[in-house]
């Protein structure tokens, strides 16, 4: 007989180590599936692999990857640790970029020390009001976030695209349905041969964990997490923390717009955000919301994505066997978090004699 | 005729986590009793009953009822050999009707077909005197009504063995009374009837055996007539103890908080509070009673600032708090602590450690954009020697601990603050006897060092001993204002009823 | 003003096969709520309906198969979901998200080989409309909900058995309780567990449903990422339906309308000057309003399950 108790104590390495387990365990289900189809699991890894950091160029095509989704998923954290579940990032990227590229199809042509710092406080704007409105509808009436933030991604697809096919098209595309390039002064220069984006990843995973464990406003969004009637009784202003942390949280997500339209497309159309707002909330999650690991494991993702596109290549596996991995793995660790809080007591059938049995 | 044994139980052990809550116990029930079990907060009463109703399994031991041996994976094989057990809270579908409620889980037609079904239920009510309307939805009953179905869900269910835990921790003493007659009636029909309680004089008034748990273990089984309630306290504790709840008197200070004519409504515009005025003396303690639910939460929350005031005046010397932030409130020295029935929900952060919990209060007094833990820390410290928190350290999560020291820990924070008032509901729930001693102590402390105290209480023994004056609630309005020293519960209980005694308000 | 009629009329018709795949999810969302599961996983279960009833109406021929294969389909995908949430205690929130993802990629990535290829003609003909005698000649009514295809029916009687089953049955009775109050339910010898994965296994059967009535009835054609947001607009219209299934059905046409408005009326609005890329945001953005005005009008008995979302735990101390 099987039965469930509280854990005791749970310490942080012991958690670790049961989520790195279930990282493992989904790979190794993977593996079966991968089986079923025909190859050898451990060949299609290693090629994931090669694909992913198999040469210079591919190394710096994963970390491209791995840009925005540290970034994204640093948004995403600030808002999970509030419980408010902001799956709104793909929308907010979107909006990002579309106020970073006003920006730079008006002042394109001004020195590239005044365009980039304006375009990215666009970003910053333009991703932080669109998720400022589902945080003020939810403190208005209570609404389902998760269902606003969702529409309002497809609301921001639909914007761009209308853009792009009337009053933003290129005159000079000849009938091709695409915005203009971006001037050279609105375009995030390279390093190493990488969009200089990276350094903004890196910045604010770095002040994420510093604001998130170390700051009066960080410590006031974890309380409004764990109870809202807990912070109001404390004093907290709870809209004011919502509403300021779901700005930062979409702006961080803005500001990823930004960096694909200037940085990787040099142009603003609806598929820059790629997914990344999606890939992220996996991301996040896996991280335990702690800013300092979302950089490997988004690393980790980057590289399955990477990985998965040589994949299709070489064994003719769709893409999209890469977002099953990913998800495969999401469903491990979700599913491991329980015991981390629970233990399995296993019991003999018949009670041993309580006298014996009593120490 | 020798009564039929229906429940034996023998030597039954269960342990959560670490924690031993069942170290052989040994329980027996006849049939046509009334059987007390009798024992402190957390002495393994309810988890004890909670393995005779299938919702927990006992590590070893073996459970008879009806002389049968059997094991019980799930509650409804306990029902099904006639077990009925109400929960202290009571479980009901609020949205549901009385019936609706009555039928659920039973077997029977797959399409329901109410009529004959609601005859049933109120020929059952009329035979054991618990009127009952079937129709009517449970979030629109009194908290006896609710009780009367929870009642006679289990005798529609057949049960002949009922477990009652804390049945009158609700209740006014009135109502209190009309239960018990119900429950020696359905003895005299010939079920067992089981009561979780530790209040003594209730023991003494309703039971025919009782038995006494301590810390997990069973201490003994009486003839209630054969003992008192002096034995039955030293048996439970453990050791000799004084009952006795202390006042020192205290010269009475200036009016510090006075509530005038408070108005307030909750979400569905009914009025939850209505007119209610009293004045708060620095240095006296003024208790408020009540049956749950007569607004003592709407009042702590509106003085906090945290409950909308639709009108009236709140006046914190002279001065109003109606429309200040509750920050502002905090800071004015007013400092409120509320254990709701889970004991965490407000005041704490369950999964954050006692340093973080510190903060909720301090953090807003602390400069700049970072936060200063290591003060917090060594304040902590110093607390947890000075009332004896157990814990492991102040860096381990406040939910892992017991739920003495978890009130130990939130209200040490209050006290911490340094209130000129101080706010404290259901201080002592769920606590033993020497927790609850210590809570006494501290309340009285702070009232000699002239602190003004509102202390909502659910014990009126309790009550009528600490509290200077009492204010008593009823249905939102206050019916009565009487002095500690001079009332009666009989009166308390009559006004908590919502009687007007006609009686002076005392100053 | 005839033209206008006629147009109206066809689109009517539309509207109702447009909002049918969105009653199905609906319904199993209602239905998992019901039972204190908040399932975000409604757009990956329909995916994974959707690509399993193509597959199976592909290779064997059979629309019942095709039918039967998605309705087992995205009951098992919620079982993954299920065993996460009811036996592990998991985040309800994050487990539907993962269970999106999923259905996306799993759908994506079997539907490789099907992308561009038809339903078979034999399927098609079994789902073409049928003409329900006398009420099939009311006028518009008729026209407009009685020559439909037998799917469009089965949502009809799905309305109806659902909304019998919460309310007029035992069964019924017992997993409201458990939504509302689990403890109470399982005081009363309800098995809670039980209760919980059946009804998400019903639950995400009926959104594979809605899934296959996309891929196999109405497109009939493998797309990737067939749905297109509707499992989302599903999950809202629980809310807006007060979690009563004969409201669903309204709130399913409406938005099934809105989602084909602009094809049936472009004419009217180009001639207004509004771009079609702005009438396909309607569906999004009324769901917001929608969503909103629910949440401002609140009652005790039209609100969600007060249990919903929060894990179950018998032996919780």
């Amino acid at each position: 007989m099987i039965r469930m108790a509280k854990q005791g104590n749970m310490t942080g390495r012991k958690a670790a180590a049961i989520r790195v387990t279930a990282i493992l365990l989904a790979f190794l289900a993977s593996s079966l599936f991968i089986r079923i189809l025909g190859h050898n699991p451990l060949a299609v890894y290693g090629s994931m692999l090669v694909g992913a950091f198999g040469s210079p160029m591919r190394i710096r095509d994963t970390l491209t990857v791995a840009i925005p989704l540290t970034l994204t998923s640093i948004g995403i954290l600030v808002a999970f640790k509030m419980k408010f579940w902001n799956i709104g990032a793909e929308g907010q990227i979107l909006m990002g970029a579309f106020a970073a590229s006003m920006v730079a199809y008006n002042l394109g042509n001004l020195s590239r020390w005044v365009v980039l710092p304006l375009m990215f406080l666009a970003g910053f704007v333009g991703g932080g009001l669109w998720a400022l409105l589902p945080a003020w509808l939810k403190m208005k009436w209570n609404t389902n976030e998760t269902i606003i933030t969702l529409m309002l991604n497809y609301i921001a697809i639909k914007w761009i695209t209308f853009l792009q096919y009337g009053p933003w098209r290129d005159p000079a595309s000849m009938g091709f349905p695409k915005m203009p390039n971006f001037a050279s002064g609105a375009i995030v220069p390279k390093l190493f041969g990488i969009q200089a984006g990276f350094l903004v990843a890196i910045l604010f995973v770095v002040l994420a964990h510093y604001f998130m464990h170390h700051s009066k406003g960080g410590y006031e969004v974890a309380v409004v997490g764990e109870s809202v009637d807990t912070a109001r009784y404390a004093g907290m202003n709870v809209k004011k923390i919502v509403l300021t942390a779901l700005v930062i949280s979409g702006g961080i997500s803005g500001i990823v717009g930004m960096l694909e339209a200037s940085g990787v497309n040099h142009t603003l159309n609806a598929s820059i955000s790629a997914g990344y707002g999606f890939t992220a909330i996996i991301t996040t999650w896996l991280s335990g919301l702690k800013p300092l690991v979302v950089l490997p494991v988004s690393i980790l993702f980057a590289a399955m994505t990477k990985g998965g596109g040589y994949i299709q290549t070489v064994y003719q596996i769709p893409q999209a066997a890469a977002q099953v991995l990913q998800s495969m793995i999401l469903f491990f660790v979700i599913g491991s978090e329980f015991f981390v809080q629970y233990k399995l007591v296993f019991q003999r059938k018949k009670s041993p004699n309580p006298q014996e049995g009593g120490q | 005729m020798q009564a039929q044994v229906f429940v034996k139980m023998e030597n039954i052990c269960k342990t959560f986590g670490n924690v031993k809550a069942n170290d052989r116990i040994n329980f027996d029930v006849h049939q046509g009793e009334i059987h007390a079990l009798l024992g402190e907060n957390g002495a393994g009463k309810s988890t004890l009953m909670n393995m005779l109703s299938g919702i927990y399994k006992p590590d070893s031991g073996s459970i008879q009822i009806h002389g049968k041996e059997v094991v019980f994976n799930t509650p409804k094989d306990s029902i099904e050999m006639g077990i009925g057990m109400i929960h202290q809270h009571y479980r009901l579908v609020e949205v549901q009707t009385a019936k609706e409620n009555i039928l659920l889980g039973r077997k029977g037609p797959f399409f329901m077909k109410g009529a004959h079904v609601s005859k049933d239920i109120r020929e059952i009510g009329e035979k054991f005197g618990l009127p009952v309307d079937p129709e009517k939805k449970v979030y629109d009953m009194s908290i006896g009504e609710k009780q009367a179905v929870e009642i006679l869900k289990v005798l529609y269910q057949g049960a002949d063995i009922l477990i009652m835990d804390e049945p009158t921790a609700v209740l006014t003493p009135q109502e209190t009374r009309k239960l018990f007659a119900i429950l020696r009636n359905m003895a005299a029909q010939g079920c067992a009837v089981i009561i979780i309680t530790h209040k003594l004089h209730e023991v003494m008034e309703i039971s025919d055996r009782v038995t006494v748990l301590r810390k997990g273990t069973t201490v003994g089984t009486l003839a209630t007539k054969d003992t008192n309630p002096k034995a039955l306290t030293d048996l439970m504790v453990g050791k000799t103890v004084d009952l006795a709840i202390s006042r020192p008197p205290v010269e009475r200070g200036r009016v510090l908080l006075e509530v005038k004519d408070l108005c307030a409504y909750d979400m569905d515009k009914v009025e939850v509070l209505r007119d209610i005025s009293f004045k708060l003396h620095a240095g006296e303690v003024l208790g408020v009673a009540g049956v749950a639910g007569s607004g003592q939460k709407e009042l702590c929350e509106s003085i906090a600032g945290l409950y909308p005031v639709a009108s009236g005046q709140i006046l914190y010397e002279g001065e109003s708090l109606v429309g200040n932030s509750p920050r502002d409130i905090i800071k004015k020295g007013i400092s409120m602590s509320f254990i709701p029935e889970d004991r965490l929900g407000m005041g704490l952060v369950a999964s954050m450690d006692m340093v973080d919990n510190f903060l909720l209060k301090e953090h807003h007094n602390q400069k700049g954009l970072w936060l200063k833990r290591k003060p917090i820390a060594e304040k902590c410290a110093e607390i947890i020697r000075r009332l004896e928190i157990k814990t492991p350290g102040v860096h381990h999560p406040v939910k892992q601990l017991s739920g003495g020291n978890i009130q130990k820990v939130l209200i040490g924070r209050e006290i911490e603050t340094n209130p000129h008032v101080l706010i404290t509901a259901y201080a002592v729930r769920g606590l033993d006897i020497g927790a609850s001693h210590t809570i006494y102590d501290l309340i009285n402390e702070q009232k000699e060092k002239g602190v003004a105290i509102l202390f909502i209480g659910e014990d009126l023994d309790v009550l009528l001993e600490l509290c200077d004056r009492i204010m008593v609630l009823s249905e939102g309005a206050v019916t009565g204002i009487v002095r500690g020293d001079k009332a009666t519960k009989e009166e308390l209980g009559l006004l908590m009823a919502g009687e007007d005694l006609g009686m002076e308000v005392a100053q | 003003m005839e033209g206008f009629w006629n147009i109206f009329q066809a689109f009517s018709v539309v509207l109702v096969i447009g909002g049918t795949p969105l009653l199905f999810a609906t319904l199993g969302e209602l239905l998992t709520e019901k039972a204190g599961h908040l399932n975000l996983g409604v757009e990956g279960m329909m995916l994974i309906g959707a690509v399993a009833g193509f597959a199976a109406g592909h290779f064997t021929g059979s629309p019942l198969l095709a039918m039967g294969g998605a309705f087992l389909a995205g009951g098992l995908g919620a079982m993954i979901y299920g065993f996460l949430t009811v036996t592990l205690r998991a985040n309800q929130v994050v487990s539907g998200l993962a269970l999106t993802m999923f259905g996306t990629g799993i759908s994506s990535y079997l539907g490789v080989n099907f992308i561009g290829q038809k339903m078979s003609a034999e399927i098609s003909a079994f789902f073409s409309p049928v003409a329900i005698p006398l009420l099939s000649s009311i006028p518009y009514v008729g026209r407009v909900f009685f020559r439909q295809d037998p799917m469009v029916y089965l949502g009809y009687v799905t309305v109806a058995l659902l909304g019998t089953y919460l309310y007029r049955t035992r069964i019924g009775l017992n997993l409201r309780a458990v939504g509302e109050n689990p403890g109470a339910a399982d005081a009363s010898g309800i098995n809670v567990d039980l209760y919980k994965y059946v009804h998400i296994f019903l639950g995400g059967a009926l959104c594979g449903l809605g899934g296959a009535y996309l891929s196999v009835v109405a497109v009939p054609q493998w797309q990737d990422g067939i749905t297109a947001g509707r499992g989302w607009i599903a999950i809202a219209l629980v809310i807006f339906a007060g979690w009563n299934p004969f409201k669903a059905i309204l709130g399913a046409y409406l938005f099934g309308g809105l989602s084909i408005i602009g094809f049936y009326f472009g004419n009217y609005f180009s001639a207004w000057n509004i771009s079609q890329n702005l009438i396909d945001m309607l569906p999004y953005a009324v769901t917001i309003l929608v969503l909103t005005a629910s949440s401002v009008r609140k009652s005790k008995e039209k609100g969600a399950p007060k249990a919903l979302g929060v894990a179950y735990y018998r032996e919780e101390r």
